[in-house]
């Protein structure tokens, strides 16, 4: 072929005793992998284009097609790893920064997975979800810290907003623009059913979707799109992004062949023109000027809903967390390394920030040593992936989880990490009509109702194993983890014991 | 009395209706074997164009023109469902000359076919209905 | 309680009994057939000869029909009067019926040219009924040189039945092409060479002057050989019945959208009748069977103090012989006339479409006939083409040439 070639990185296999040439593939890949030989009666592949998003697989109503890894590799070196030299190719070929989406997908430790769940045994039996109640309402927001009373000893009840949570779990921020309308209407439908919140994104509010304002966390990132008073009175809370988990310390970029119609129109800024979000909020350069934004937000909502601020999990998370708890904040959001994203340097993605499980416990750790945990709740994101994962960040610190990956999935994402490319098979991060009319919010708002419920059920589950019956009784309870194969540091720093002590 | 009806706003022109139809309505258990190296006939057609689909089935009309025309009493109307009696058909096609749908399509063997809701098959519900990935078609009462 | 009377025991008929009792289930329904049979599907007799059907399965009901729909039956009698004033019916046996409201559906009868030497054949027959057909049956073999006397709908359909039969068809005709009534020059031919291939020979613009026996001396001077000569000549409305009672007649029973006669509680439909053609903008007998259940429908609904009205006939034929199928629809208006068609040939195929005023008004479709009646129905509801994308339909029988809107009304609920 050529000096830039790379062998393809997928291989369709398709079984011709099956394949029917109905052609559904062809007609579902945007990718145009599939076509149809009129002269022989066959399905050709041409495999250079697969992203493996296993549309075609799924659709395929023979199972003919399967999506398998290529086994074309290179001289097998340990530290010249086939990815790692086909990276150089292309930017050999490119010249370009290498563009990847959705999260860290390298085999950096997860800390979820070296924490184990107590269970009660005799002395402290445990409860039966299915007989018992159990609570997993939370409530987001700056708690008081004690209770005071009136002149008449009635107890005052004028305590900040708060946001409350039927389970403590929210989808977190995608913008209108980086998924489609279809996705964000799923969402907002499910998060208004489930008794949640959802979050908009850094890509301003749809008019269509203004009537889930209660359930709506509107964002305010550095690119301030779609900011405007409306906006701000439409959602249950407002969001200040200053980082993501997927690329902290970056800005954002969406180009402007995807700002069209009704996405230029909720982001404000003409057709075509592009995106760009700064890396800073231009604004923003102390915790004092971040407590000017948020001060500014609360009094353009009249001090009647929680302001969050958004932050990457870095290194020094605890004490820039500390500052946030001090700025007037109510809430603060912590994206581990791990989030995903519909586009990022494939650099910044897979090496910087660190993991949120560190992160939350860290923070956690720091706000209570220096009192002042109740100024603020904290929600933690970053490849939250299951039920376990939100018990264990709530045990160890957290008020409730961010969950978006899951949500994708949830939607039909396969984890291609093509997001960047707009061609998602799967109608949801893409703004191609022909694409987004694939994702049927009748059936995404199903399917994400279906796992946050099942998600609820396996939560209750093992709570009622550990003998609790609220999950406000497990936040910050510590003693119900412990690690296995940790050190000693990265115990201290989660600040649990080792299995078996 | 309940119908199938297409969502244009959620059909994305797969054709998979047509092939779970045929599949249904050919007596065999695997599709494989019932359409592979076959012509299909299906009684769903999807129509459209570059921007819109949308899957098109005998309506069921209530006072159907088909049954009207039928020059050999094949075609009738039981409980609503507007039934082809294979045996009758001669394959006039005066029924794909009729009917203002495009519903009504030749079939195998020379007589004429049509949606009967799976009733006649042994899929239970609508082929169509049950195998669209969108919603796009329903089997219900309007 | 009334008393309906239906003279005639065809599909007209059965539409009137139908129409009647979705109106009105408990008065008595009083049939009058000349035929011996229950209704049956007379366009069938070809098929039957060619064993695409049986006797049983001719029926165009169940056995129990008129049992189901209570009707009583004379079989094997013929109306000879209507007394209008005394609404009564008088049958050849002269037994007297009387009338509520009575349905002529007594249809047409074969026409024979009055042929010098017809009466030394021996062999010959009309092909419109049952008796007709098995007649017919009788008379033929394997060896059989069979004579068709005119290339229309009846005497081509003849010939397709007999082919595997007999031993050779020959089918004359005067006029200059086949189906001379539904196609143009062109069409026709295309449909002649699928005959032709199929083993069908034709003399046209050519036709039987006298007989001699088993001989025919045909106008251009040659001889045709035969053993049995079907005659197809052309069909005549039976309208005397209603011309003697004192009822407007043309070609056919003159009837409004009602069914109605000119004679108060006299109706009647289907081949007998002439009614408005939408499509010519004109009264024309318009002997099909769609029309004719459509307009017994109708009849019989009016008949029994119910509202029906039946404006939108236009002539239309789905007709096959040996795999090759034709529509046609309405009426093909020529250039001088303010028309204009739009046409497509392929392989087999041949589509023209005619239009005038802005209006669909007739089509010819030869080889590719699906979803035809998505064009019919533009003729039928006088669609306005500028309200469409006829650029679009007329290339493709798609739905995406109407409007969103037009597709929401058309399948979005029930019809």
């Amino acid at each position: 072929m050529s000096v830039e070639f790379l062998y393809p990185e997928f291989e369709v296999i398709r079984n011709d005793n099956r394949c029917i040439a109905c052609r559904v593939c062809e007609r579902q890949c945007a990718n145009v992998v599939h076509s149809y030989d009129s002269d022989n009666g066959i399905m050709l592949s041409d495999e250079t284009k697969c992203v493996n998003c296993q549309r075609c697989v799924s659709l395929c109503p023979t199972r003919a097609l399967k999506i398998v890894k290529s086994d074309c590799t290179l001289r097998e070196n340990a530290n010249w790893k086939d990815a790692t030299i086909k990276e150089i190719y292309k930017q050999a070929n490119s010249g370009g920064v290498l563009l990847s989406s959705m999260g860290n997908p390298n085999p950096l430790p997860v800390y979820w997975d070296k924490i184990l769940i107590n269970a009660s045994q005799v002395t402290n039996p445990p409860i039966d979800p299915l007989r018992e109640p159990m609570e997993t309402k939370v409530f987001l927001g700056k708690k008081p810290e004690m209770i005071s009373r009136d002149e008449n000893g009635k107890i005052k009840c004028d305590i900040s907003p708060q946001l409350e949570l039927s389970m403590p779990i929210m989808f977190s921020a995608m913008s209108y623009g980086s998924i489609s309308y279809n996705a964000h209407e799923s969402l907002a439908r499910a998060a208004t059913e489930l008794g949640i919140l959802y979050n908009t994104g850094e890509g301003g509010l749809h008019e269509d979707f203004y009537c889930y304002g209660e359930n709506t966390i509107v964002q305010v990132a550095s690119g301030r799109f779609g900011v405007y008073k409306d906006y701000l009175e439409a959602g249950a809370a407002v969001e200040i992004k200053m980082g993501q988990g997927a690329k902290p310390g970056i800005g954002g970029h969406l180009p402007g062949t995807k700002i069209v119609g009704d996405v230029s129109r909720t982001r404000m800024i003409p057709e075509g023109s592009d995106a760009i979000s700064p890396a800073p909020h231009h604004d923003i350069y102390s915790i004092e000027d971040l407590r000017q934004l948020v001060l500014s937000l609360k009094e353009a909502t009249e001090y009647k809903k929680p302001v969050i601020v958004k932050v990457a999990a870095v290194h020094n998370i605890a004490a820039i967390a500390s500052g946030i708890a001090r700025s007037g904040a109510d809430i603060i959001a912590i994206d581990g390394f791990r989030g995903g994203t519909g586009a990022a340097p494939t650099r910044i993605r897979d090496n910087v920030g660190i993991p949120i499980e560190l992160a939350l416990a860290s923070v956690d750790q720091r706000l209570r040593d220096e009192g002042i945990r109740n100024n603020v709740s904290l929600v933690v994101g970053g490849s939250i992936r299951s039920a376990s994962d939100v018990v264990k960040a709530i045990a160890l610190g957290a008020d409730a989880c961010y969950v978006a990956t899951a949500a994708v999935l949830a939607l039909g994402c396969h984890l291609c990490r093509t997001c960047q490319s707009g061609k998602c098979n799967w109608g949801i991060a893409t703004q191609r009509p022909e694409l987004v009319k694939r994702l049927n919010p009748d059936i995404g708002s199903k399917r994400l109702v279906n796992l946050m419920t099942a998600w609820r059920h396996e939560i209750k589950e093992l709570m009622g194993g550990m003998g609790i019956n609220s999950i406000e009784s497990l936040r910050g309870n510590r003693l119900m983890l412990r690690g296995i194969g940790l050190n000693e540091k990265e115990l201290q720093i989660l600040g649990i014991s080792h299995a078996g002590e | 009395m309940k119908r199938v009806y297409a969502n244009e706003k959620w059909c994305l022109g797969c054709r998979l209706c047509e092939y779970n139809c045929a599949f249904a309505n050919s007596g065999e258990v695997n599709m494989v074997k019932a359409l592979k190296g076959k012509p299909i006939f299906p009684r769903i057609h999807v129509d459209g164009d570059e921007s819109i689909n949308f899957a098109v089935s005998c309506r069921h009309c209530k006072d159907p023109l088909c049954v009207k025309s039928c020059i050999s009493g094949a075609l009738s109307i039981k409980d609503g469902v507007i039934c082809i009696d294979h045996n009758k058909c001669v394959g006039c096609l005066t029924c794909i000359l009729v009917c203002p749908y495009g519903a009504v399509s030749e079939g195998k063997n020379g007589v004429v076919q049509k949606c009967e809701l799976c009733l006649e098959n042994s899929c239970g519900e609508p082929a169509c209905v049950k195998g669209c990935p969108n919603n796009a078609i329903v089997y219900e009462e309007r | 309680m009334k008393q309906y009377v239906i003279i005639g025991n065809g599909i007209a008929a059965a539409g009137c009994i139908e129409g009647i009792r979705s109106t009105d289930k408990d008065s008595k329904i009083i049939v009058v057939s000349e035929e011996k049979y229950p209704v049956y599907c007379r366009p069938l007799i070809s098929y039957y000869l060619e064993g695409k059907t049986d006797l049983v399965k001719m029926n165009y009901r169940s056995s129990d029909y008129y049992e189901k729909m209570d009707c009583e039956v004379i079989y094997g009698h013929k109306a000879v009067k209507i007394n209008k004033d005394s609404k009564e019916i008088i049958l050849d046996d002269e037994k007297v019926i009387a009338y509520d409201a009575v349905c002529v559906a007594s249809g047409s009868s074969p026409f024979v040219p009055p042929f010098a030497g017809l009466d030394t054949v021996e062999k010959k027959f009309s092909f419109m009924t049952i008796d007709d057909t098995l007649a017919l049956e009788a008379a033929i073999d394997k060896n059989s040189k069979v004579l068709i006397i005119g290339a229309g709908l009846i005497g081509l359909k003849c010939a397709e039945g007999l082919k595997e039969r007999v031993a050779e068809i020959t089918v004359c005709d005067l006029a200059n092409r086949v189906l001379s009534s539904i196609l143009d020059d062109e069409c026709a031919a295309m449909m002649q060479k699928n005959l032709e291939e199929n083993g069908i020979s034709f003399m046209l613009g050519d036709s039987a002057e006298r007989f001699e026996k088993n001989t025919a001396l045909m106008n251009s001077g040659k001889t045709v050989e035969f053993d049995v000569l079907v005659l197809a000549v052309g069909v005549r409305a039976n309208t005397s019945l209603v011309k003697d009672a004192g009822g407007d007649v043309n070609r056919g029973i003159i009837i409004n959208d009602k069914m109605e006669t000119t004679i108060p509680n006299v109706y009647s439909a289907g081949d007998c009748t002439e009614g408005n053609d939408i499509s010519l903008g004109a009264n024309r007998v318009l002997a099909i069977l769609p029309n004719a259940y459509m307009q017994g429908k109708c009849a019989g609904i009016n008949m029994a103090g119910g509202d029906s009205i039946f404006d939108n006939a236009i002539p239309m034929n789905s007709i096959g012989f040996f795999g090759l199928h034709a529509m046609t629809a309405g009426s093909y208006f020529k250039e001088n006339e303010g028309g204009e068609m739009y046409e497509e040939k392929g392989a087999g195929t041949l589509k023209r479409l005619f239009t005038r005023d802005g209006l669909l008004t007739g089509y010819i479709l030869i080889g590719n006939t699906a979803r035809a009646g998505i064009y019919t129905s533009l003729i039928r509801e006088r669609t306005p083409l500028s309200s469409i994308n006829f650029d679009l339909l007329k290339k493709d029988t798609t739905f995406a040439a109407f409007s969103r809107e037009s597709r929401i009304n058309k399948f979005g609920g029930a019809v």
